[in-house]
């Protein structure tokens, strides 16, 4: 299997792995989104399992890794990316997107099966996580399909995706627009206690590209209403509630959703949901020059919205961050704004993003922005907790909390470029991390 | 959902606000001093020029527009837009010759770029660089290789590597000649781009009320109909407001885009109520395949609450300005006698339409002053 750190873009920090080595972190503080505690603790691994955890431990002949001034926290999980593989390998493959995952600190992501074919088999959920075991970068756990080829027909095989290893299923990209087909994905679901990840976006509001404001009005691209996503929702939820099954809401973009989900979740209902950095870090003004790399759907919203996200994300009304990682060609996107198909890179620039938004604001301590990355997303797909404890598989990050830093073109590991920020200042950066000891990577040296 | 409903009520609120106001205007119209405060708001401020470099320095002429493209009115200031009229103006003379060509921008290649149909903006184009001694190009999506899938980014690079001067770009998406204008070296004219803006369009309607009005300061326009999907509405009202005048929509509530008030401009929903008020009515173009949808429910019910029909002239009590960026719908959103009353300045608009361009590619094509007054 090809290591890490003989592929990944980096420096003489690199470590080829072959998961037998002895590592000894040290010096840094180990974050654990469990406790709330963050402690200056060495952490041991060895043969891919955290073997010692505790203050100045002995080196014993471990490979020494320098991490003072540094944080540990467990390894990342994204609910939401995409891979691109099958079907549009020009934009991303398994290999180069689980590359770029990890060097933003996710060790495990799920891809939306938005793919060609779509996601919709065993087989093709094989495929996917065959491809991610060759790659050897971070993990994948696929999310099927709701429906035979996302048409929002017929239910696709669900049981047996999720024997082959599918953690959620989703129709992404795309509102299962059919009452009745998504009451009986969600029954179906349920019998299998398996997620439904919903793309809320009631189409009959469109076809728009932006958020339908003065903004747009201004700027007279075609837009849809903050109601098209919020509406869906409720509708989502509702049937959720009926059926009893657990419902995901996708990168919730808007006040009005917030509101709704805030609804819901008062009634108990059994629903989750997540945002993307974008959205609370970018508002419909960024869209005055007609970037293309603005391009998202759900469109980038008011000021307002902006902050109702933060707020649903520090009081838990949304549960998790999602990247939502979409890759797209330099053709595709340097076309006239409408004609761009939505979407943006998002691995790499993730972590920063929050922790200047959550973090450095004060309305977040470290550990529970880092909850909001590891345990409530493994909570929503039902994956194992990630910890830094002894015994535990060695699956974590390390992190430059004081790093100052701008994202580049150059620094970019994904396959594609259409990322809106580019020169931005980001503060706090993943230097390196370790996945169940077979790679180690450092990849930006303080 | 609670807040829409909330939103719904204010709006509501504000309107009926309004018509009390209206109301009142009309029951003492006479009353000037003490008259209340006309339902037609204040002009916004004008806000600042961009470019106040070159002015800045005394004695020395400051170039009228010292930018490198015309993609909106949004970027231009009033003395900007003041440039290009004063401009158009030398250039309407020499339209009126017996030989209306200059020699300005001998030598220079235009093309015109349009992706969507046009006769008239395509056509005024076309012959202002000509009557500039420019040589011109016209490009029409039909007949290209647009029909092979090349990109509009690949059109235009294919063109400008013919070594033009400068393109006049038209296309359904808006933003698509800001796009263009940011990867080429030429220079971009906006001929219309989506619902977002024509600005020539603006100045030529601006030309044409200032060569009637005198001036636009303090004056009222109103535009009525088709306001979300009117790029000539959007550049209408920022040159307006830009210019002094107060401006005003009207048309049916699902044709007035949110946030419009934002431009610069109030919104009514009744044409009765606010035309005896205003000193012009810009019409739009109803868009036939807009009829029958959900946006409004016949051509008749159109003309009756929108339409400029004789009845609706004839029983107000002075005469308005009447402006049409055409093509006209005639009998929908105005009738065919309305274009022949001597108000009605549709044809001179699209006369001064040929001067403006004129203008506007002299100033981007960098014309030398001197050869403006040969001819």
């Amino acid at each position: 299997m090809d290591r890490l750190a003989s592929k990944v873009r980096g420096t003489g920090g690199e470590v080829p792995g072959t998961g037998e080595e002895r590592f000894i972190f040290r010096g840094g503080k180990v974050v654990s989104p469990q406790t709330g505690k963050v402690k200056a603790w060495d952490v041991k691994v060895e043969a891919g399992k955290v073997t010692s955890v505790g203050p100045r431990l002995e080196p014993d002949g471990c490979q020494e890794i320098d991490c003072r001034g540094m944080h540990l926290a467990p390894g990342f999980i994204d609910l939401h990316c995409h891979l691109r593989e099958p079907g549009f390998e020009d934009a991303e493959t398994i290999a180069s997107g689980t590359r770029a995952a990890l060097s933003g600190g996710f060790t495990r992501v799920c891809p939306m099966p938005n793919t060609e074919p779509a996601i919709d088999s065993e087989a093709l959920v094989r495929f996917e996580r065959h491809r991610a075991e060759e790659a050897g970068y971070a993990r994948v756990h696929p999310v099927g399909c709701c429906t035979k080829g996302r048409q929002g027909k017929e239910l696709a095989e669900i049981a047996a995706m999720k024997a082959a290893g599918a953690v959620a299923v989703s129709d992404d990209g795309k509102w299962v627009e059919d009452p009745q087909v998504m009451r009986r994905v969600l029954e179906y679901c349920n019998s299998l206690d398996l997620p439904v990840i919903s793309h809320c976006e009631l189409a009959g509001l469109g076809p728009g590209y932006a958020n339908e404001s003065p903004v747009s009005t201004r700027l007279g691209i075609n837009a849809v209403p903050d109601v098209a996503e919020a509406a869906a929702a409720a509708r989502d939820i509702l049937l959720a509630e009926f059926t009893g099954a657990r419902l995901h809401v996708a990168h919730v973009s808007s006040a009005r959703t917030v509101d709704v989900i805030r609804w819901a979740k008062a009634r108990g209902a059994s629903v989750t949901a997540e945002t993307c950095p974008h959205y609370f870090t970018l508002t419909e003004e960024s869209l005055c020059g007609f970037d293309t790399s603005f391009r998202v759907n759900p469109p980038l919203r008011s000021e307002a919205d902006r902050k109702a996200v933060i707020e649903a994300v520090i009081d838990g009304t949304i549960d998790c961050i999602a990247t939502d990682h979409a890759p797209h060609t330099r053709q595709t996107k340097e076309v006239e704004f409408e004609a761009a198909p939505p979407g943006i890179i998002g691995f790499e620039t993730a972590f920063p993003l929050g922790y200047a938004e959550f973090v450095l604001s004060g309305r977040l301590t470290l550990a529970q922005y880092i909850g909001r990355l590891t345990i409530a997303p493994a909570g929503i797909v039902g994956l194992r907790e990630p910890k830094i404890e002894v015994g535990e598989e060695a699956e974590f990050v390390v992190l430059d909390l004081a790093a100052q830093w701008t994202y580049s073109p150059d620094l970019v590991m994904s396959k594609s470029l259409n990322s809106p920020f580019f020169e931005r200042q980001l503060f706090g950066r993943v230097t390196g991390g370790i996945v169940a000891g077979e790679h180690f990577w450092l990849l930006h040296p303080a | 959902m609670p807040v829409s409903k909330r939103t719904a009520d204010v709006r509501r609120q504000k309107r009926e606000a309004r018509l009390q106001k209206s109301k009142a205007t009309r029951q003492e119209p006479r009353a000037k001093a003490a008259s209340p405060k006309p339902i037609i708001p204040p002009p916004a401020p004008t806000p600042k020029t961009q470019n106040l470099g070159p002015e800045a320095l005394p004695g020395r002429q400051p170039p009228a527009v010292s930018r490198k493209h015309l993609l909106g009115i949004e970027d231009l200031g009033r003395k900007e837009i003041e440039g290009i009229l004063d401009r158009a103006e030398t250039f309407l003379a020499v339209l009126k010759r017996p030989i209306p060509v200059v020699p300005a921008l001998r030598g220079k290649t235009i093309v015109n770029l349009f992706f969507e149909s046009s006769t008239r903006t395509s056509s005024s184009f076309n012959l202002a660089a000509s009557r500039l001694s420019a040589q011109c190009l016209s490009f029409s999506a039909g007949t290209s290789s647009v029909k092979k899938g090349e990109t509009l980014l690949d059109t235009a690079r294919n063109i400008e590597a013919m070594r033009v001067d400068g393109l006049v770009v038209r296309h359904s998406v808006p933003g698509a000649p800001h796009f263009l204008a940011r990867r080429l070296h030429c220079f971009v004219v906006n001929a219309g781009d989506g619902c977002h803006e024509h600005p020539t369009q603006a100045l030529l309607d601006a030309f044409t009320l200032r060569q009637r009005l005198g001036s636009l300061d303090g004056k009222k326009i109103l535009l009525v109909g088709d306001i979300a999907h009117s790029r000539v509405a959007r550049s209408d009202i920022l040159c307006f407001s830009k210019l002094g005048a107060r401006v005003a929509l009207c048309g049916p509530a699902t044709l007035i885009p949110r946030g419009i008030e934002d431009l610069g401009c109030e919104v009514f929903y009744s044409l009765d109520r606010v035309l005896y008020e205003v000193d012009v009515v810009g019409m739009l173009r109803v868009q036939a395949e807009r009829i029958g949808s959900s946006l409004f429910p016949t051509v008749r019910e159109y003309r009756q609450l929108y339409g400029l029909t004789r009845e609706r002239l004839a029983k107000l009590d002075k005469s308005v300005v009447i402006t049409h960026p055409g093509p006209v719908n005639w009998g929908v959103e105005m009738d065919y006698e309305v274009s022949e009353l001597p108000q009605s300045l549709v044809m001179n608009q699209v006369t001064n339409g040929v001067a403006v361009r004129m203008a506007v590619l002299y100033l981007l094509a960098g014309g030398s002053e001197g050869e403006v007054q040969h001819g």
